[in-house]
């Protein structure tokens, strides 16, 4: 079990890029997830039956397929087709955010179904379009029940950033791998990694758990 | 449900609709002829880059890799069942000794990603002088992982209980093993169904982490063939095979708890004019997946 600082001191440049990398990751992937998500859910509430279909099916097919899968596509499978070619890390961020776009979209969907029926109703009453009740009557009163479970999908993807590390994006799962070159002790670095993620984690299920307990709504 | 957001759409409004309709389908089949084109462009659908299917040798492959998969994710599904129920008992105990321990663990697997964790019995552990097989490493992370999610959906299910449940048993005279499993723990089962069952597909889909491992299930398996220049490295078919049996697999797990659902459903269906049914709640409180977990 070695000097147990000394991994961390001697070896400082790998853990701030890397974590750097994971926060960077995180961020692109969780602002597209969030965009495209509630775009998704609009689809699979939209009175056009096409865009329904089209928003179940890709629902179903990510959810079911895991994220070293989606991941392995875009590293490896995605290059063959001659698209246009993009970096590693850009393949992780268009997987992780293809991904947890699904998981977004079925959040937002939930919790437009938790808003009473009489609001849109009475929102339809008053002659205001599709575009109107949704925009200004039923997703501002789901925000509140939407809120807690988007911010565990978010942690989710902040955990699942480190299987990017699996397909040549240097972030905190990659430490590893760059310390047992160095001959550093593994499990000591790997413990440094995990409780870099405590630190990561722990201010975002916090801040859930006080949404969840202010933004309870009363019906 | 989607009833609720429109009316019945009137004449111009139907006008409309279809007007975003046609446009829809035209963005959505453009998008999947575009994405087939390329496949086809780039020749994924010659019969070269599939006739790794007809090898004997490669279809016994497929099949192992398959159970090896299956294998991880029974024996994780067991060990995280088992170690949801035994901490979930923890939390919920009376004694403070008990239940401080519990809370740390099951807060502290939930926090580290799947990944470090598993890393950490594989890769850490053997200089610490413990030497663990893939099997062992990924068995061991989804046990931790899962068990930990799932100790949260066991508390929280026993949690949303009416109080009344446990106050009458125990006005009976029961002791409280037999209040949890003579009165509780039934009830709270069937609330749970789909929330256990929902993280079991999360398990099954984790057992792909033991691609990162050397583990050689499904995906490494894809990658082996799609690999290989005898067949033309047919990567891509590799893949759409691959992930149809993940699909296929974790759908049938998401039928099964529909399908139990509705079958709890029925049985608790009271016939008419047989003692008050205010007794038993008709529809058992759904169980809220507790903080911090994203089934994903």
């Amino acid at each position: 079990m070695g000097d147990v600082w000394g991994v961390l001191a001697h070896n400082t440049d790998l853990f701030v890029t890397g974590f750097a990398n994971t926060i960077k990751l995180f961020l692109i992937a969780s602002i597209g997830s969030l965009v495209l998500g509630t775009v998704l859910a609009m689809m699979r509430v939209s009175p056009v039956p096409i865009l329904r279909v089209a928003g179940t099916a890709y629902v179903t097919v990510v959810r079911n397929t895991p994220l070293t899968l989606v991941l392995f596509f875009f590293a490896f499978a995605y290059p063959l087709l001659q698209i246009v070619q993009i970096s590693f890390f850009a393949a992780a961020c268009i997987g992780l955010t293809v991904y947890t776009t699904a998981f977004v979209c079925e959040v937002v969907r939930s919790g437009i179904n938790t808003v009473n029926v009489g609001q849109a109703e009475a929102s339809r009453a008053l002659g205001m379009t599709f575009a109107q009740t949704l925009g200004s009557v039923v997703l501002p009163q789901a925000i509140r029940s939407v809120v807690p479970p988007l911010t565990s999908v978010q942690i989710a993807l902040l955990k699942n950033t480190t299987i990017a590390a699996g397909f040549s994006v240097f972030e905190a799962g990659a430490i590893r791998d760059n310390l047992s070159e160095r001959g550093e002790d593994v499990l000591v670095g790997l413990l440094w990694v995990a409780a870099g993620f405590l630190i990561l984690v722990f201010p975002l299920t916090m801040l859930q758990r006080s949404l969840e307990w202010r933004w309870r709504v009363a019906r | 449900m989607t009833a609720v957001l429109f009316d019945v759409p009137g004449p111009r409004g139907v006008a409309r609709n279809r007007l975003a309709g046609v446009l829809g389908s035209a963005v959505v089949l453009g998008v999947l002829g575009y994405v087939l084109y390329r496949f086809y462009d780039t020749g994924q659908f010659e019969g070269r880059l599939w006739s790794w299917l007809q090898y004997e040798q490669i279809q016994r492959d497929l099949i192992k890799a398959l159970s090896s998969t299956l294998r991880a994710f029974a024996a994780g599904a067991v060990l995280a069942l088992a170690f949801g129920a035994v901490f979930a008992a923890g939390r919920l105990s009376e004694h403070g000794w008990l239940r401080l321990p519990s809370v740390l663990v099951v807060e502290f697997f939930r926090a580290i990603p799947l990944l470090i964790l598993i890393f950490l019995f594989y890769y850490g552990l053997p200089s610490a002088g413990v030497k663990m097989t893939p099997f062992m490493a990924l068995v061991l992370g989804l046990m931790l992982y899962n068990g930990s999610v799932l100790a949260e959906v066991f508390r929280a299910g026993i949690l949303s209980l009416p109080r009344g449940q446990s106050e009458a048993a125990y006005a009976l005279g029961m002791r409280k093993t037999q209040v949890m499993t003579l009165v509780l723990l039934p009830q709270a089962l069937r609330a749970m169904l789909p929330a256990i069952i929902s993280q079991l597909v999360v398990l099954l889909k984790d057992t792909a982490l033991g691609f990162l491992i050397t583990y050689y299930e499904l995906l490494r398996y894809a990658q082996n063939i799609g690999g290989s220049f005898q067949f033309g490295r047919p990567l891509i078919p590799v893949f759409i095979v691959v992930s149809s049996i993940y699909i296929t697999l974790c759908l049938l797990l998401t039928w099964l708890a529909t399908y139990l659902e509705s079958r709890n459903r029925r049985s608790k269906r009271i016939p008419a004019g047989r003692g008050p049914t205010e007794l038993a709640p008709e529809q058992p409180p759904l169980v809220i997946i507790p903080a911090g977990d994203a089934t994903l």
